[in-house]
């Protein structure tokens, strides 16, 4: 089934490889993903859908855990959460089917953010579903290029804090350094 | 106090208590290389990046100090590979630093450039790329942090040339604090867990302790004794976990798993309750997954979350440091002997009928008499490495061990090429220690070229090397499920003459062909004061058993010995 897995990373460079990687060292597929920064600056949230059974994607989490650069994981799937995906997509039209094609934008409010006389560029925002539906039903159209982000998600009411590390540090706030920071006994 | 990038990183090492570092020098690495040749840190210059890799995952296992290698760039950085994935897949902390090319040429293909932060990503626990002087002390603070708490493993440090020039402020960090990486921090519920643990294990009538390396690791070898002294409760380990209970206990039940013993196997698939400790179920362990331990309730302890329930589903999951755990859990066990007397008198029947054996192979010289000689010669008390293969195996079964840190082999990865590096490593970590070296013909010929540096540094191992010709574990597949069609795996008549080879290193070789030569060549290697090679000249065709073939269940053991 399809998951949605939300990934809060230290915004170092080189954690996207390591994220992806670890998907690709279990022959995982990602459908989309979107990376982006948080309130803090320091602190970047992975948004990754991908298709596979409860047990490899609990495998999954518990492995992006481990890794030193991820600060926080959850899967969202099932829960109360809001998705979105932009799409922008690009259209032959010209005077015949402008008509037909401004009807299918309105329905689903999505915007008309270029035109000319070959062709003319929407912009749509949505769940999947959605933006499924509407391709759907522009397909018919001459459909000459679209771009989608990928989903993000939100939880409606909780900010995702668990599984976390450090005691649910997962605000994204740099964590404020505890007095007993934690001396490196060794030797 | 301005220094170096160089400098800095060297007096870091310094600072972390590193007295030994392994590797070789080359074009990047040289300014670290220049502040070295100033150190107190000794280096001991390896024939090969592999051997230096493995020289510190041994004296890391050996000492529980992590192991240190600097390298250079592009084909040093390769060559390290095998040594971090050996050290990864069984948790040993090593840093390994590489040296790279200017920041401004990364990327571009420079000579002797390779983009090492990408290859070792899945086989270290960590990899840093320094890219700023001001970062050097940080970082190297971090590795050592990464690499020797929480499950410990490999991790690897990219020092570009031009940060090694670099010059900045000294500040040595004393406090490490990672947001993301919090290994100490309890995980939820685990005090409910254990509770959960203790009830399972009271109402228990055929429990079975299964005890692996973590437990090791974690220093939780007293835990482990009282824990079985206290209930009574009889214990296996796996190839890692040898040594964390004394072998010669009438508790234990030696090692499980594909070469295990008969009642090892049998025990933990007859359990009601079985409590796994710092082990990770791996497939040499349970054999077929879906067959395994099926009667029972399990219990796992393991400090690293990703290592439960992945391969066996287990009902108590204790996510937790082992010695933590288990001291928590012990005051809630009682003594279970008379309870389960009817499971301790099967488990002593199947001892009985099933004991350990191998054939005798009259005059020639069985590999398992050789090694069980060792053993009484050196009382148990050695620290053994082994190569990978029969003779690996042989060693798990036949040597007794009866100390945690005695047992040092590749176990996750299967490296052949281990057991040479890894016991100089051991050895320069542990110098009153008698430390042995196990290996095949065909193991020890993959990292022989690091016969130079015991040689060079007077490293005092003792290596016996159990010479039959063949690579003995494929051989012994190819007789079983391939028609005894040897496919690749004879190499005696591509063998050198190992008693010239060592004698050019300036090396005493004692070479062996009869069963009356072995103990006294033993004790000559062993009252040896430098490194002494001892080739044995084994029966060819001996196959290890018990085994429990591929795709098997752990009690569906083939046993001809």
């Amino acid at each position: 089934m399809q998951h949605t897995i939300s990934v809060l990373v230290e915004n170092h460079f080189g954690v996207l490889a390591r994220v992806a990687g670890l998907f690709s060292a279990r022959g995982f597929n990602i459908d989309s993903l979107a990376v982006g920064e948080t309130q803090d600056s320091q602190v970047s949230r992975m948004t990754v859908i991908a298709q596979g059974d409860d047990r490899i994607v609990e495998q999954i989490m518990k492995q992006l855990n481990k890794l030193v650069d991820v600060i926080c994981v959850e899967d969202l799937t099932g829960k109360d959460i809001i998705e979105r995906e932009l799409v922008l997509i690009k259209i032959g039209a010209n005077a015949t089917n402008r008509n037909d094609i401004m009807h299918v934008v309105n329905t689903f409010r999505a915007k008309i953010v270029d035109v000319n006389p070959e062709s003319m560029t929407i912009e749509v925002t949505g769940s999947e579903g959605k933006i499924d539906a509407m391709l759907e039903l522009l397909r018919p159209f001459n459909l000459r290029e679209v771009v989608r982000t990928g989903q993000i998600a939100m939880a409606r009411r909780n900010v995702i804090k668990s599984p976390c590390k450090a005691g649910g540090k997962a605000k994204g706030g740099r964590g404020p350094k505890p007095a007993a920071a934690k001396k490196n006994k060794k030797k | 106090m301005k220094l170096t990038g160089a400098q800095i990183l060297i007096r870091c090492l310094e600072k972390e208590g590193v007295k030994h570092v392994f590797g070789l020098p080359g074009g990047v690495i040289l300014p670290t290389y220049d502040v070295l040749y100033d150190s107190k840190i000794k280096l001991i210059l390896t024939k090969h990046e592999q051997g230096a890799t493995h020289m510190a995952d041994g004296y890391a296992r050996a000492s529980g100090r992590p192991g240190v290698c600097i390298v250079t760039s592009g084909p040093a950085a390769t060559n390290t590979v095998t040594g971090l994935a050996t050290a990864y897949m069984d948790s040993v902390p090593v840093i390994c630093i590489t040296g790279q090319v200017v920041t401004s040429a990364i990327g571009s293909d420079a000579f002797q450039e390779v983009d090492i932060i990408g290859i070792t990503r899945p086989i270290t626990k960590h990899n840093f790329l320094i890219k700023d002087v001001r970062d050097v002390a940080r970082t190297v603070r971090e590795a050592f942090h990464i690499a020797t708490t929480g499950k410990p493993g490999p991790v690897l440090i990219d020092f570009p040339v031009d940060v090694s020039r670099a010059v900045t402020d000294f500040v040595w960090p004393e406090d490490v604090f990672i947001r993301s990486y919090q290994p100490d921090a309890e995980a939820p519920g685990v005090e409910d867990r254990i509770r959960e643990a203790a009830e399972l294990i009271r109402s228990s009538r055929q429990p079975c302790l299964y005890v692996g390396g973590g437990a090791i690791i974690s220093g939780a070898e007293k835990q482990v004794r009282e824990f079985v002294k206290k209930t009574g409760i009889p214990v296996t380990t796996t190839i890692l976990g040898l040594g964390i209970f004394p072998e010669t206990h009438p508790s234990s039940l030696r090692m499980l798993g594909m070469h295990g013993t008969h009642y090892a196997n049998y025990s933990v698939q007859n359990s009601d309750v079985l409590i796994a400790v710092g082990a990770r179920f791996d497939d040499r362990v349970t054999g077929n997954v879906a067959k395994f331990a099926p009667h029972a309730k399990i219990i796992h302890i393991d400090i690293d979350p990703a290592s439960i329930s992945k391969t066996i589903r287990v009902d108590v999951p204790i996510v937790s440091d082992v010695k933590k755990a288990l001291e928590r859990l012990l005051p809630m066990v009682d003594d279970k002997r008379d309870a389960i007397q009817p499971w301790l008198k099967r488990i002593a029947e199947w001892k009985q009928k099933f004991p350990l054996k191998y054939a005798d192979a009259g005059n020639k010289i069985h590999p398992s008499y050789v090694i069980e000689q060792i053993g009484e010669l050196t009382d148990h008390q050695a620290i053994v490495v082994t190569g990978v293969g029969q003779h690996q195996m042989w060693t798990a079964q036949w040597y007794k061990f009866v100390k945690p840190r005695s047992m040092l082999t590749s176990g996750g990865l299967g490296t052949m090429g281990y057991g040479l590096p890894a016991a100089i490593g051991a050895q320069l970590g542990m110098p009153k220690e008698t430390v042995i070296c196990i290996e095949g013909d065909g193991s020890f010929q993959m990292t022989m070229t690091e016969l130079a540096t015991a040689a060079f540094e007077k490293v005092p191992v003792k290596v016996f090397i159990m010479d039959n010709g063949y690579y003995g574990m494929v051989r012994q597949w190819q007789q079983l499920f391939y028609k005894q069609r040897y496919s690749g795996s004879v190499i005696g008549p591509t063998n050198p003459d190992f008693m010239k080879l060592v004698g050019a290193y300036g090396i005493l070789g004692i070479k062996v062909g009869q069963k009356k030569e072995v103990i006294p060549a033993i004790k000559k290697a062993l009252a040896h004061k430098g490194p002494v090679i001892v080739q044995c000249k084994v029966s060819r065709e001996e196959n290890v058993y018990p085994m429990v073939a591929a795709g098997n269940a752990l009690d569906q053991i083939m046993d001809m010995a």
